[in-house]
């Protein structure tokens, strides 16, 4: 059995987000990237059921849909503990084009289970793990917060309103992950850093996808407004600015 | 010239970050006031390969080089100088010691456990009465003939309870002076070796620091390193790597100090605006951070050249010595920047500068280094 994880090239998610002038594409310069935060996650419980699935599993590779600028993170990837890795050399420039790509390896590739984080902390569209399972015809779980084998078969556990669906499920499938499948990401070993120079990252061009949407601009928070204190003696002062200022009253 | 770092030397730097501030900042404090050595800190970092960081794969270390230890070291120090002391003793003084002046025997026999950590490593060299003049031990290591007698007291050891292999200066040769002192690889738990109270330390607080009495303690022949007479010019050489490993660590305890004096002059507000926007602070704050630069230029630069193959014993003495003394000055600027804050232990600072202090004193004293690089330099 073989999975593959999706991993986004993201920024580090303390980054100060900059847009052009034209508010259009982000900027770029001084951006830390990182493995999106829930990718991580999902390589971190796949590699954990490699280890405990003796030989069962064979190997956990790492996809990404990205420029040749993703492969630091491609290689951390590989770092934490995948086997291999993809790169699909194109722009990632939404969730239908990356979805399709990825879906294009995975059926090529035979892979049993696609780990896909529930959403980027990005673009955030929580669109790409049941997209893959859209375009190659398979089952998908979402909000998926536990992953086990009990006797031959896979149960996962996912987030529903106000408790938790225990789901059977068989191959191939995408299990859609969010935070709960694992404790904490996997820190890279020394070996590991060594070995990822190492490993095989496959590079292959992308298939043609039809454009369906397009960024047209994007807009910044406003800046959080300066807080106020108002003396404890002063209610009326609060009220009358609770309704004029706040308008939340 | 080229001042940037590889993807693998950034990815441990990350890696090290990540860790500390995970598995050693939640309870840092505590540690600290309790004097509690950080045993499973110290076995999740083995895991991570941090115990053999630039030993040589071929004895089951990580590889790495000298630019990635430093990096690592720093970030540690950060968040945690105990721990760092304990894998800069370990790994500058003991795995290179070992793996460089070691014969091929004794490479097989120790260095695969202290690279997964099974032991941990301590340098036993500071006597009561000789710490900066190092040529007047005391510890005799009597010559038995297939075996050597160690009797003396060893002071201020680093880990002296948790390791299991201790690297042991002794004088073999008294009438040979310097030239009779010998280094030998010793079993933490040979019979005779007793250990004096826990030192109750003004910082580091949560290394196990001890003295160590060697009471007719036998030490086989082959534990020997280098040829009889070898040990002094082993421990200097030595120490000229080791004070690049405490230069990283001080330079870390500085650059913690300085992103939370940093964060919090941000936060701050007096006089209706963010203490860092008063020229008084922001100063400050630019007279850290330009130590620091200085600081961790001279470490890199240290460790570069010894990951090159050239000559490191001036610039690694220059850069202990710096680095030491601006994290003196740095982490008392922090508390300063943070009022009455820095001085409770909540805030971190007092005890980032409580740990800097010791900097200026182990491994050779600001002062010992000034007279190496004074030396140097007069003799050119």
């Amino acid at each position: 059995m073989k999975i593959l994880v999706c991993i986004g090239n993201v920024p580090d998610t303390t980054t100060k987000i900059k847009f052009d002038t034209g508010m259009q594409n982000l900027d770029t310069n001084g951006v830390q990237w990182v493995i999106n935060p829930w990718d991580e996650l999902a390589l971190t419980r796949a590699l954990e059921i490699k280890e405990q699935s003796a030989g069962k599993i064979e190997k956990v590779s790492a996809i990404n849909v990205g420029l040749v600028n993703s492969e630091p993170t491609i290689r951390k990837a590989l770092a934490i503990g995948a086997d291999d890795a993809f790169r699909i050399n194109c722009e990632p420039s939404d969730s239908y084009t990356i979805a399709a790509q990825i879906a294009e390896v995975a059926k090529n590739e035979n892979y049993d289970i696609i780990f896909s984080g529930i959403e980027s902390s990005d673009f955030n569209a929580a669109a790409v793990g049941s997209m893959i399972a859209e375009f190659m015809d398979i089952a998908s779980v979402s909000a998926v917060s536990s992953f086990e084998f009990n006797d031959g078969d896979i149960i996962l556990k996912r987030e529903i309103d106000g408790g938790k669906e225990t789901v059977k499920i068989q191959t191939p499938f995408v299990a859609i992950v969010q935070k709960g499948i694992c404790i904490n990401p996997r820190i890279p070993a020394m070996r590991g850093i060594m070995m990822a120079k190492t490993k095989p990252i496959k590079v292959s061009t992308p298939v043609s996808v039809e454009n369906l949407a397009e960024a047209l601009s994007f807009e910044v928070p406003p800046a959080k407004a300066e807080c106020k204190m108002i003396d404890a003696e002063e209610t009326d002062l609060l009220i009358e600015l609770l309704h004029s200022e706040a308008k939340v009253l | 010239m080229n001042f940037e770092f590889t993807e693998e030397q950034l990815m441990i730097q990350q890696a090290a970050r990540d860790f500390a501030e995970r598995e050693l900042l939640p309870d840092v404090i505590e540690r600290d006031a309790k004097s509690i050595f950080p045993h499973r800190q110290m076995k999740l970092l083995a895991e991570l390969g941090f115990f053999g960081i630039t030993l040589s794969p071929e004895y089951g270390g990580s590889g790495m080089d000298n630019i990635s230890y430093v990096l690592a070291l720093e970030e540690i120090a950060k968040i945690d100088a105990s721990s760092a002391v304990v894998l800069a003793v370990h790994n500058s003084l003991t795995c290179y010691g070992i793996e460089h002046y070691g014969n091929e025997e004794q490479k097989r026999k120790f260095l695969p456990d202290l690279a997964s950590g099974n032991k941990i490593g301590a340098f036993l060299l500071s006597e009561p009465e000789a710490g900066s003049d190092a040529t007047s031990q005391k510890t005799i290591a009597e010559d038995k003939g297939d075996y050597y007698l160690l009797n003396g007291t060893k002071n201020w050891i680093t880990s002296a309870d948790t390791a299991g292999i201790y690297i042991v200066i002794a004088q073999t040769h008294p009438e040979l002076k310097y030239k009779g002192i010998n280094a030998f690889i010793v079993d933490r738990h040979s019979e005779g070796i007793s250990l004096g109270p826990h030192e109750d330390k003004m910082g580091m607080r949560s290394s196990d620091t001890h003295s160590v009495m060697f009471t007719d303690v036998k030490v086989p022949k082959e534990n020997r390193i280098g040829e009889d007479g070898f040990g002094f010019k082993f421990a200097m050489q030595l120490l000229d790597g080791g004070r690049i490993g405490i230069a990283a660590q001080a330079i870390g305890i500085a650059g913690g100090a300085f992103n939370l004096a940093l964060k919090y002059s941000k936060e701050r507000k007096a006089f209706g605006t963010e203490i860092a926007n008063h020229q008084a602070i922001a100063f400050k704050l630019a007279d850290m951070a330009v130590k620091l630069e200085n600081g961790r230029n001279l470490v890199y630069k240290s460790a570069w050249q010894k990951d090159n193959g050239i000559n490191y014993s001036l610039v690694s003495a220059m850069a202990k010595q710096y680095c030491a003394d601006v994290a003196m000055e740095i982490t008392t600027e922090a508390v300063q920047i943070h009022g009455g804050y820095g001085y409770v232990k909540e805030y971190h600072v007092e005890r980032l500068m409580r740990e800097a202090k010791v900097t200026q004193i182990y491994e050779g004293t600001s002062e010992i280094q000034k007279i190496v690089i004074s030396r140097a330099i007069l003799k050119e």
